[in-house]
């Protein structure tokens, strides 16, 4: 078996295994007063001060969720919110079409049932947005901007955005910036600090934790408006009890990551490339979507995303599938059916194109093995998926 | 013959089992598993936007009959994917059956379906991928001699037969077919089901179209035909009333005419003809809807094509009866003289015609007299 979906979910750390076991068998809620719950509140926040180290933010600063999607929608929505109460002009969003679902539709939602005026940041063949684009559309009018919010890394075609440069442009006009980091940590430095972020998404099951919980960074001075009301336990921005036990494999899975993020990036990179070279080498009209530049400057060193003329993406995935080889179409899917991607549409890809692709996803446990495994595959796959896309096309 | 079921001697098939999320299809899946294939199923996904959940027990490509497939195949054990065929689905189902009723013609969509979609759409992408078969649920047998040459025949459950709606396949999809159910009652493959732990089992049957959620036919054609007012007369051409638009009337059909004066005998009227050229509905007495010839077009042949006149029998509805018949293929046309009258035929309903238990093959009616 071969398994490059690790951009979908990746195995647990060992390390995160273990953390998380061992307080599986523990009792205790940490909002408790008695003796149980100040050891599980002592976990919970050395759980928090182990993560921001390695997030690069204060410990205070970190809002345990429930995972990605959860922190994305408190962070779109409830930024949303508070800057409307302060004033209610605020109303436009400035955001990138290659965001993750996660993102993107809260942002949708709130443009039709909350009335925000959706603006979408252009972004180049890589799927990256330039610096000079977010400035223009937020001094077309920047009193009017509620936030911005664009992702660390693309969770499909891997491309790094600029996040530094994107944030510096935002804060000339004290606008706050939101980014879905899911994709980035543990694959390329993150420090929450050093750019200035006023939100950022991180998930455990993306770098070797559990998965349903994460946590979303949060400057100290922004307030955003509760999406779950409760008990209060997150800075009073998030409800609901903590889960000691996954919270503390978070950490553990983030730190060992965070720790190991350069002798990663160096070889799984390494595997990505000789990935890159074998299917290029099988298949010469393949086309490599995304930053060319395999550095992880531009791109996420596990990530791998082609476009096979000819064939369909859901052909590829069977037919990998079948000889133990598991990818993704790296597609939104509404009742399991895959649509052509939005983050390719987004770079100018056709239909076609977009629907004829795939993800390979390296991580953490890859192997030159899987990667011969897949280099070897890959040529007759695509060969009998032309012909069932040739032969779908006659009639 | 032999039993379709049992693996050939050169080893087992790669079958891709079409999985509707229904009881029917997934007892066969689980069959052709047993049969020792190698077996893969897949659901379509035929609506572009696919309603969150069921209305009714009707359709059959909502989110929660692609959740109902998937837990099959999950029981099962096999690989399950979702294939969207909602673009060919709307051309070549879809389009059609508005386009045939604005012609003042009567489709079976589940008819076109099969052969357009099921076998082969479905079944071209299956080959292509290197599978030797789609298995579906219907209730249909093939028999294959020792030469290979295959017959389609009834099932022995006449009661949940689908014969009928599978008379459009010709030889080549007939050889990459596979009915597992045709021997079995509808009673006995909800048992099974039970046996198997599938959920599905107690989930009542799908009818009617499966793209007219609501069975709302008429309003369906309303929205995408509009209306267009037109005249209702009699055989001499005189008009009795008015219409909104022909398509929204079936041969046969009594009630709702809307007719102020009643007929010289004082007989009930029934539609006769519709004809969407001068946009008119012709009424007359019952006696007029009875028809003992046929002409059909667009031949489908389910073995080698009968040469001279046959006897055999005809069938005009999924679920009527078969009349006697003698049918000659002549050219693109099938001529068929039935032994007795059937009441109330229209224009794009096929004739299905049958040797016994046999599928002869089909025809699209085209004129009657």
């Amino acid at each position: 078996m071969a398994y490059f979906d690790h951009a979908a979910t990746t195995p647990m750390r060992l390390s995160a295994i273990r953390a998380m076991t061992v307080q599986l068998a523990r009792l205790g809620n940490p909002s408790s007063l008695h003796a149980s719950g100040r050891r599980a509140r002592r976990t919970v926040e050395e759980s928090r001060e182990s993560l921001a180290h390695a997030l690069g933010a204060r410990p205070s600063e970190i809002v345990f969720t429930a995972g990605g999607t959860e922190a994305d929608n408190l962070a779109v929505k409830g930024i949303y919110w508070s800057r409307v109460a302060a004033d209610p002009a605020r109303r436009r969003i400035l955001v990138s079409p290659v965001e993750h679902h996660a993102v993107l539709d809260p942002v949708l939602w709130l443009e039709s049932a909350e009335g925000a005026v959706v603006e979408w940041l252009d972004v180049d063949a890589d799927g990256r947005v330039q610096p000079d684009t977010l400035r223009a559309a937020i001094e077309r009018d920047p009193a009017s901007v509620a936030l911005v919010t664009v992702m660390w890394a693309n969770n499909e075609v891997g491309t790094v955005e600029p996040i530094a440069e994107l944030v510096e442009i935002a804060h000339e006009f004290g606008i706050p910036f939101h980014s879905d980091a899911v994709q980035a940590v543990g694959q390329i430095p993150v420090d929450f600090s050093a750019t200035g972020l006023d939100a950022m998404t991180v998930t455990g099951h993306k770098l070797g934790g559990p998965g349903n919980c994460g946590a979303l960074v949060l400057g100290r001075g922004i307030t955003p408006v509760p999406v779950l009301h409760g008990g209060g336990q997150e800075r009073d921005v998030r409800s609901g009890t903590l889960d000691t036990a996954a919270i503390a494999a978070l950490a553990v899975a983030a730190e060992e990551s965070v720790r190991e993020q350069a002798q990663y990036a160096r070889r799984v990179g390494a595997l990505r490339d000789e990935l890159v070279r074998r299917i290029m080498a099988a298949v010469p009209d393949a086309q490599l979507n995304g930053d060319r530049r395999l550095d992880p400057a531009y791109r996420l060193p596990g990530n791998a995303h082609f476009s096979f003329p000819g064939c369909e993406g859901d052909s590829l995935l069977l037919l990998l599938d079948a000889r133990g080889i598991e990818c993704s179409t790296g597609s939104a899917c509404s009742a399991g059916v895959a649509q052509p991607s939005h983050v390719l549409l987004a770079m100018g890809a056709d239909s076609a194109r977009a629907r004829g692709s795939l993800r390979f996803s390296l991580g953490h446990t890859t192997t030159e093995a899987e990667v011969a495994e897949l280099g070897e595959a890959i040529l007759p796959v695509v060969t009998r998926a032309r012909s069932a896309g040739s032969v779908a096309a006659r009639r | 013959m032999s039993d379709h079921m049992l693996p050939p001697a050169n080893g087992r098939l790669r079958v891709l089992a079409a999985m509707s999320g229904g009881v029917d299809s997934a007892v066969a899946a689980a069959r052709a598993v047993e049969a020792g294939h190698d077996v893969v199923g897949v659901h379509l996904a035929l609506s572009a936007k696919p309603a969150t959940l069921r209305e009714g027990a009707r359709g059959c490509c909502t989110i929660e009959d692609s959740r109902d497939a998937r837990r099959a195949a999950d029981m099962i054990g096999i690989p399950f994917y979702v294939w969207d065929m909602a673009e060919r689905f709307r051309e070549d189902v879809m389009d059609d059956f508005v386009a045939e009723y604005k012609a003042g013609r009567t489709p079976n969509p589940c008819l076109r379906c099969n052969e357009k979609i099921k076998f082969a759409a479905l079944l071209d992408k299956a080959l292509g991928l290197g599978f030797d078969a789609v298995c579906t649920g219907h209730y249909a047998q093939i028999v294959e001699h020792p030469d290979g040459s295959r017959e389609l025949h009834r099932s022995i459950d006449m009661g949940k037969d689908q014969s009928y709606v599978l008379g459009v396949l010709d030889t080549d999809q007939l050889a990459h077919a596979m009915f597992p159910l045709g021997g079995d009652t509808k009673g006995d493959v909800r048992l099974e089901a039970e046996r198997r732990d599938l959920a599905v089992a107690k989930k009542p049957d799908s009818h009617d179209i499966c793209f007219i959620a609501d069975g709302d036919t008429q309003g369906f054609l309303a929205k995408h035909l509009g209306t267009e007012r037109g005249d209702i007369v009699d055989a001499t051409g005189t008009k009795l009333g008015e219409h909104d638009g022909a398509y929204a009337y079936t041969i046969g059909q009594r009630k709702g005419l809307r007719i102020g004066r009643p007929a010289a005998d004082g007989k009930p009227r029934y539609v006769l003809d519709i004809s969407p050229v001068h946009n008119t509905v012709t009424v007359g007495p019952v006696e007029a809807l009875d028809v003992d010839r046929l002409v059909g077009i667009r031949p489908r042949w389910c073995g080698p094509a009968p040469v001279g006149e046959v006897t055999c029998t005809a069938q005009v509805r999924a679920h009527g009866e078969e009349t006697p018949a003698i049918a000659e293929a002549v050219g693109d046309e099938v001529r068929v003289r039935l032994a007795e009258p059937i009441r109330g035929i229209a224009r794009g309903q096929a004739v299905v015609l049958y040797d016994g238990t046999r599928v002869i093959g089909s025809a699209t009616i085209d004129g009657t007299a």
